[in-house]
């Protein structure tokens, strides 16, 4: 595989920056009741992601280091507010219900984290295909929590009907836990579950073995 | 020392940095202005028609926008105020919002009066009419008051009759999200229709009240359920609704308006 396929497809199962790095879930958990506002947001993310990792990465041999976090993050910012005056213009319907989490996409760890980890070290292009398939690997996982979300919260794809709710004369009794934003962090976790399942090498070594209860040291503790 | 980490640098790089950040972001939002402005236009009128439960069809806003008509009045006197062109009379934010800035068309609200925090109130509003041959439908009214983290814009709709409530639509708010933000919720919203302002001896009686109406009380026509979490909300959304009926705001013209409708629907007969 050459370099610049790895740097772009390796995030979206291999190092998931949702599943494997577990960056950027607060936004996977608070817009993804319904399909199409997920989808706005996960073209907000991945546009502010390519373009936030190849900006610092082409003026990366200019950022003094005591303030290159407040260069990335000036950076990222600006990106932010463009992508929101857009979004604004064009949809403004659903940017009042995904407004406040556009702009959050500031301190959305999986910008900042790629800007410091990958665009610092690496030339313009590749440092815009790391930002590319990490907006995918992000929009990859909300994309099928939105799914699920959707179809079992409130029976709806993309706002058509796809099981009819029973207060609307159907069969299906929406299930509204899925309609709460909890449901996806245990849709998250079944999610990464599923994915080191078939990546076991994604599985994490333990980091220390749970102590056996034993009753005879304890007793023995306790004479003590 | 890296040749990066000079003090010299250090400020160049900050300040052309935020110089070219700031001028792309002034020029983009320069840019984009008229198109969110048109945006948010179209979404105001589908609120208005919203609250009305006019809104019918999504995509044709502005056709169905049409049928209503639109009419600055005067809220001391309670009187239409034709001279004003209802086309050009446009604030920046909410409809009238410059108005009840600027001391000669606004007047200062005492403490005790004003509940809503609103400070001051304009003279002159925008209200809208709803008209099927030439017989009122539904009069919606602007009315906007404090909540927990701002101020919320809405619409109340009300029948011809000037009591039943036929919907209340906000279409702006800072309210926290699943709990004060519940004020978009169809299912809540749903709840004001048919809901009554005032009781036949004409007390004023609309509220939000803590918790479920109950169903037996005769009380019930004049209560919505409060918002679970959201108290300081559903306060402000019941003494907006106090504030905007009452004596301050469109009650004047609410009763000229009824006998209005009245000596109509007596010609009609």
């Amino acid at each position: 595989m050459s370099k610049a396929r790895e740097v772009l497809l390796n995030p979206i199962f291999n190092d998931n920056p949702i599943a494997l790095q577990i960056l950027g879930i607060c936004s996977a958990l608070a817009v993804t009741t319904n399909l199409y506002p997920t989808l706005l947001m996960c073209l907000a993310l991945t546009s502010v992601l390519c373009l936030s990792n190849l900006f610092v990465s082409i003026i990366r041999n200019h950022i003094p280091t005591n303030v290159r976090m407040i260069v990335q993050i000036t950076l990222i910012a600006s990106l932010v507010v463009l992508v929101d005056e857009v979004l604004k213009a064009y949809d403004y319907e659903t940017s009042k219900t995904i407004g406040v989490f556009v702009a959050l996409i500031v301190t959305n760890c999986i910008v900042m984290g790629r800007a410091e980890a990958y665009a610092m070290q690496n030339g313009p292009w590749l440092s815009f295909l790391d930002g590319l398939g990490n907006g995918l690997g992000y929009s990859l996982i909300l994309i099928i929590v939105a799914t699920i979300r959707e179809l079992f919260g409130s029976g709806t794809l993309f706002g058509y009907e796809i099981l009819i709710l029973t207060q609307n004369g159907g069969w299906y009794l929406g299930n509204n836990y899925m309609v709460l934003s909890s449901s996806s962090f245990i849709l998250i976790g079944l999610f990464i579950w599923f994915l080191r399942s078939w990546k076991v090498e994604q599985i994490e070594e333990p980091e220390f073995q749970v102590a056996r209860n034993n009753l005879e040291t304890k007793e023995a503790g306790t004479r003590v | 020392m890296n040749k990066n980490d000079t003090l010299l640098k250090t400020l160049f790089v900050g300040i052309t940095l935020c110089l070219v950040c700031s001028i792309i972001i002034s020029l983009t939002a320069v840019g984009l202005r008229d198109q969110q402005k048109l945006l948010k236009q179209k979404d105001q009128q589908s609120k208005i028609l919203s609250s009305a439960g006019l809104l019918t069809d999504q995509k044709n806003i502005e056709e169905l926008f049409m049928a209503i008509e639109e009419r600055v009045i005067n809220l001391d006197t309670g009187e239409y105020a034709d001279s004003l062109d209802p086309k050009s009379f446009d604030g920046k934010k909410f409809e009238s919002e410059d108005y009840s800035k600027d001391p000669l068309t606004s007047v200062q609200l005492s403490s005790d009066t004003d509940i809503s925090s609103l400070k001051r109130r304009e003279n002159f509003i925008k209200i809208y009419l709803y008209k099927e041959n030439n017989n009122i439908k539904a009069v919606i009214l602007p009315v906007r008051g404090l909540g927990l983290w701002g101020t919320l814009y809405g619409y109340l709709a009300i029948e011809p009759d000037l009591n039943t409530i036929i919907g209340l639509e906000y279409f702006s708010h800072k309210e926290t999200p699943g709990l004060g933000a519940e004020v978009d919720n169809p299912r809540w919203k749903s709840k004001w229709r048919g809901k009554k302002i005032r009781s036949s001896s004409g007390e004023f009686k609309i509220e939000v009240i803590k918790g479920l109406v109950n169903l037996e009380s005769p009380e019930r026509r004049y209560q919505v359920d409060g918002l679970s979490g959201a108290t300081i909300t559903s306060r402000g959304v019941s003494n907006m609704l106090t504030f905007w009926l009452g004596e301050l705001g469109y009650a004047k013209f609410l009763n000229k308006l009824k006998v209005e409708i009245e000596n109509e629907e007596a010609l009609n007969v």
